[in-house]
């Protein structure tokens, strides 16, 4: 074997623009114990990006609650794994793709999905469903009508080729997101308990299988472009940007899921940022074995393509496997019949090195070890959020039905229909609540049971007070699960923040993140998987920190639960929970008055959870069908959304003393509207009164129309053309 | 009676038509892979929905040509009834089993929601469980189920009854018809009324999970009216 | 040999994404626009002896799968 160390000398611009810092190459330096030649200091530099390394996140990453009895796998694999009972569990994760999003908005979205479900069935599971949580500029900024639609398509094209539903997630719109979107995809899988697949390789001299696409010059550095500012020439990076191929991503599912039903897998990694790199590199890291690759073997899509190229590419629709002995034409032949790439490129060894040869020359040899453990950890220094003045002068008075038009309409609490429409919510037929309600509701193919799920995240909040915006992000996805009868059975994240060498985000960051550890420790709903996206800044404005939170729920009995949707006329509607009329911080002021101001609601996680065990024991036991939590917006807009949802009316009586608005549109936390038949709703209120949990009846559904008693009346059908009129406006089709 | 469901490589509706007929005392199903150029003698042979080979070309083009798309055409040809629906219905007028075709939605966007169809023939196979004008709600998915046939063809699907459904209006919000069908058509047959093609997804209506089983009844007449 | 093949809607056939085209150009300010198509381009490489059986060859293929004569017509041009 030639010994060799090909390329042109590193020099100290080539090292920049790898993304690496002078501290970082010395460690580079050290690791080798000499000088990197290109293509090595391609491995280290994506290996050590931000994106895969997590340098600047781990120390604090670390303080969240991972652990609960029904935890199968928390973080640390492609995704975390939850109990559901009898012998299936539930595989989920949220992953970003905000910045090619933003370059090229409908294949960066596409590829966003797909990456996401490729993290989920790698280990042993069908994907069952897909949600999005989608941040855009202001509905009027240039851009945002070519991103929505982009994106919207993207996630559209490739899910619903592929066939799994999207059935739900997100949208919001703020100028903070102008020039760096949010794209953050979830996929949720389900596996017997008992056949999950593993990245850890074993075996000394057992095959490496690349199967999948062919690769090409796609996505190359998409990894370090994950991890960097933009500023105003990032759009010309978009040859950078990976084209998605949903139909090999379908046969990829059928052919990866038919060949785990046998035992030839010994270990499996999808090939994702970093491509080849990083999935061989974590693949012999975690199970503590070298790996030898033969680039010639290497199923190529273009000529020509160098080694560095070859091992940076991130083309889409490959995975990486470790087949036991003699298992390759078994394997082969599955991988045939569904037209797809099989190729033996490797081995694995005792050396524990990465070393990469092609032709005869031997590209790269870098220790493994050191490749992983001696990525740059940072304590970056940070910066506590001054907290938010009180609130100023509230304003004109508005008249509560005046303000309910108006919000109803406005672009982050209209209706989402125009999105969802898009996307095929059903396929697979075990779709049982739709997009529009709390959570979505998916059926655990060909039982009465079902997983539930939610996205949520108050930026706002997050941006006032990012130790209650962390935890309230958290919160309000278990309210959402609760809402619709499920037990919350842990989450999953995706954190998007600015750049975290300014202490001032470093410490949004720090708060968002300490908030969440105290909602998931009050909650007993622990992180098992997730991802972080920093430097999402545009010259130097940074998004509001929005640590996107992803929930899932069990659903024991399918006849046991509850969505939005008003049922019965005369069924009495009942406030759960309490609240002082909280203005500050709330769509209320934003929308009327065009003020984002005061301080954020008090958030008590503790008392989160009194008060949605005890709504969600009337559901439970069969007695409750129709609950809503109330977030953004408040409480009238909560109670026109069950009523629209239902198609009947509502009669709300008016508080006798205090502040209307606040009353109506105030963003008090750990409170859901439920209703019952009035003979129902006695025993319900007496339940909650005998848990200690306040509740008062507040209206009755009757009419077509949302009537608050001293105020007026809306008719549905006014308040439903308003709803569903702003979406497709802003988007041109009507 | 024993279906034959094929999949072609993107079928991503074929388990669930599959759970849907099995639902239905009495039916048996076999899954039919696209490069089998045979497979065992069946009752009824299904098209399922979902993007065949990715529905690049066209939708339906390239699985129109499937080897097992030569025994599909030979045994309709023999009587053998067949029912696509969605990409299944693109498949069939591909092949030439069914006349027109189907182009892009007018409104350009993939549309996925519930729609109300009318029932146009109630005196086929495939309607044996549906009542002449009855509307049935049904949830369509789809990006290309503008269905397009030149005037004549259109005045010999009228003349021969082998218009099977029509996009009629009914609670759902948006327009009746959600593609800009012409003549608001929703599924046609042929000469014969043994091949049906239809955009909407009966089997997404076949459960009372599914929030409405309207699309249960022609799997249950079909199995009636094959034994 | 090399050959194009030119898919274009029929007249008469409906071609809304042509139409959004349209007016997407109309929004830039590009007045004047009369009718616009949209097709398809296939570029292929093939053995034949000659041009006039290239052509037999690829029109073949044009009427199997490349176009959908229903909807579709297709031009070929045969580059020796």
């Amino acid at each position: 074997m030639m010994k060799n160390t090909p390329g042109p000398e590193i020099t100290l611009e080539m090292i920049a623009e790898h993304g690496l810092t002078d501290g970082e190459y010395e460690r580079v330096v050290n690791a080798l114990g000499r000088a990197p030649n290109l293509t090595e200091l391609g491995i280290f530099s994506v290996m050590w990006s931000e994106h895969c390394s997590y340098k600047s996140t781990r120390i604090w990453l670390k303080t969240l609650p991972t652990e609960a009895p029904w935890v199968i796998q928390g973080p640390g694999e492609n995704a975390g794994i939850v109990d559901i009972g009898d012998g299936q569990a539930a595989v989920f994760k949220m992953e970003s793709h905000n910045h090619p999003s933003f370059i090229e908005p409908r294949e960066g979205a596409a590829t966003g999905v797909g990456g996401i479900m490729r993290d989920v069935f790698t280990m042993g599971a069908r994907p069952v469903a897909n949600l999005n949580a989608l941040r855009f500029g202001a509905p009027d900024h240039a851009r945002t009508r070519h991103l929505v639609s982009g994106v919207v398509s993207g996630i559209g094209g490739y899910g619903n080729c592929v066939g799994v539903p999207t059935v739900g997630g997100e949208t919001e719109f703020h100028a903070g997101y102008n020039g760096n979107i949010l794209v953050n995809a979830m996929t949720v899988g389900i596996a017997p308990a008992d056949r999950i697949f593993y990245s850890a390789a074993a075996g000394i001299g057992n095959p490496v299988i690349y199967v999948g696409s062919k690769t090409g010059r796609d996505g190359i550095h998409g990894a370090t472009m994950a991890s960097a500012e933009f500023d105003d020439e990032s759009e010309e990076k978009r040859p950078t940007v990976q084209i998605g191929d949903p139909f090999t991503e379908k046969l990829l599912i059928e052919a990866c899921l038919e060949l785990m039903a046998t035992d030839a897998i010994v270990a499996i990694q999808d090939m994702g940022a970093a491509g080849l790199t990083c999935s061989s590199v974590e693949m012999a890291d975690k199970g503590g074995v070298g790996i030898e690759l033969d680039l010639d073997a290497v199923p190529q899509r273009e000529s020509a393509m160098t080694a560095y190229e070859i091992m940076l590419s991130e083309s889409q629709e490959r995975m990486l496997m470790v087949l036991r002995p003699g298992a390759e034409d078994m394997a082969r032949a599955v991988f045939e019949k569904w037209e797809l790439d099989f190729a033996v490129i490797g081995r694995l060894t005792d050396d524990g090195r990465l070393t990469v040869r092609q032709g005869d020359v031997e590209v790269a040899t870098i220790p493994v070890r050191p490749l992983v453990d001696d990525a740059p950890i940072y304590d970056r220094p940070w910066q506590p959020t001054p907290a938010p003045a009180a609130l100023a002068d509230e304003g004109p008075a508005v008249a509560p039905m005046t303000a309910l038009s108006t919000l109803m309409a406005c672009p982050d609490l209209a209706s989402r229909r125009w999105i969802w429409e898009q996307y095929d919510h059903m396929v697979m037929a075990d779709t049982v609540e739709r997009p529009g309600g709390d959570a979505a509701v998916v059926r655990v193919h060909g039982t009465a049971k079902a997983l539930a799920m939610s996205t949520d995240c108050t930026p706002r909040y997050c941006r006032a007070a990012p130790e209650m915006g962390g935890a309230q992000a958290v919160v309000e996805t278990w309210r959402n699960l609760v809402a619709v009868g499920a037990r919350p059975l842990a989450i999953t994240d995706c954190l998007n923040f600015g750049n975290p060498e300014r202490p001032e985000i470093m410490g949004q960051l720090v708060g968002c993140i300490k908030g969440m550890a105290q909602a998931c420790e009050a909650l007993d709903y622990p992180v098992v998987s997730g991802n972080v996206s920093l430097y999402n800044e545009t010259n130097g404005q940074a998004i509001p920190p929005t640590p996107a939170i992803g929930g899932l729920g069990l659903i024991a009995d399918l006849d046991k639960r509850a969505n939005i949707a008003l049922k019965r006329d005369g069924d009495l509607v009942a406030l759960v929970g309490e609240g002082i009329g909280h203005l500050g911080q709330t769509l209320y002021r934003r929308e009327l008055f065009g003020a984002e101001d005061g301080p954020v609601p008090a958030l008590d996680p503790a008392w989160e959870r009194r008060v949605g065990e005890a709504v969600l024991r009337l559901i439970e036991t069969g007695r409750l069908d129709t609950c809503h939590d109330i977030s953004d917006g408040g409480l009238l807009v909560a109670a026109t959304e069950m009523a629209l949802a239902g198609g009947r009316g509502l009669a709300l009586e008016a508080p006798e003393e205090g502040d209307i608005a606040g009353w109506a549109f105030g963003e008090d936390q750990a409170r859901y509207l439920i209703a019952a038949p009035p003979a129902v709703m006695d025993g319900l209120l007496a339940d909650l009164q005998a848990a200690d949990i306040p509740a008062c009846r507040i209206g009755q559904v009757s009419g077509d129309a949302l009537t608050l008693e001293g105020h007026g009346h809306i008719s549905l059908g006014e308040l439903r053309a308003a709803h569903e009129a702003t979406l497709p406006r802003l988007m041109g089709a009507a | 009676m024993k279906a034959a469901v094929i999949v072609f490589p993107g079928s991503n509706c074929d388990r669930d038509v599959r759970v849907a007929l099995e639902a239905v005392d009495g039916v048996a199903v076999d899954m039919v892979w696209h490069g089998e150029g045979d497979f065992e003698a069946a009752d009824l042979i299904v098209l399922p929905g979902g993007f065949s080979y990715g529905d690049y070309l066209r939708s339906g083009a390239m699985a129109a040509h499937s080897p097992v798309m030569k025994e599909v055409v030979a045994r309709a040809g023999k009587g053998v009834p067949v029912l696509g629906i969605c990409n299944g219905f693109q498949v069939l007028t591909e092949a030439g089993l069914l006349p027109g075709a189907l182009l892009a939605n007018a409104g350009l966007n993939f549309v996925c929601r519930d729609v109300h169809v009318r029932v146009e023939n109630s005196q086929t196979l495939f309607a044996s469980g549906l009542e002449q004008g009855a509307v049935l709600r049904i949830p369509v998915a789809h990006h290309d189920g503008q269905y397009f046939a030149d005037d004549e063809t259109l005045a010999e699907l009228a003349d021969n009854e082998q218009i099977a459904f029509r996009y009629a209006a009914g609670e759902t919000p948006g327009p009746a018809n959600p593609n800009g069908s012409v003549q608001d058509i929703a599924g046609i047959y042929n000469a014969t009324k043994t091949v049906l093609g239809l955009m909407p997804h009966p089997e997404r209506a076949a459960d009372p999970r599914h929030g409405g089983s309207d699309g249960q009844a022609i799997f249950a007449g079909l199995a009636q009216a094959l034994g | 040999m090399r050959a194009k093949v030119h898919i274009y809607p029929k007249p008469g056939v409906l071609d809304p994404q042509a139409k959004a085209v349209g007016n997407a150009l109309a929004g830039l300010g590009f007045d004047g626009i009369g009718e616009l198509r949209q097709g398809k381009l296939f570029e292929l490489e093939l053995e034949a002896s000659d041009a006039a059986s290239a052509r037999a060859r690829v029109e073949d293929m044009c009427e199997r799968l490349l176009a959908n004569t229903v909807i579709e017509n297709y031009r070929v041009e045969i580059e020796e």
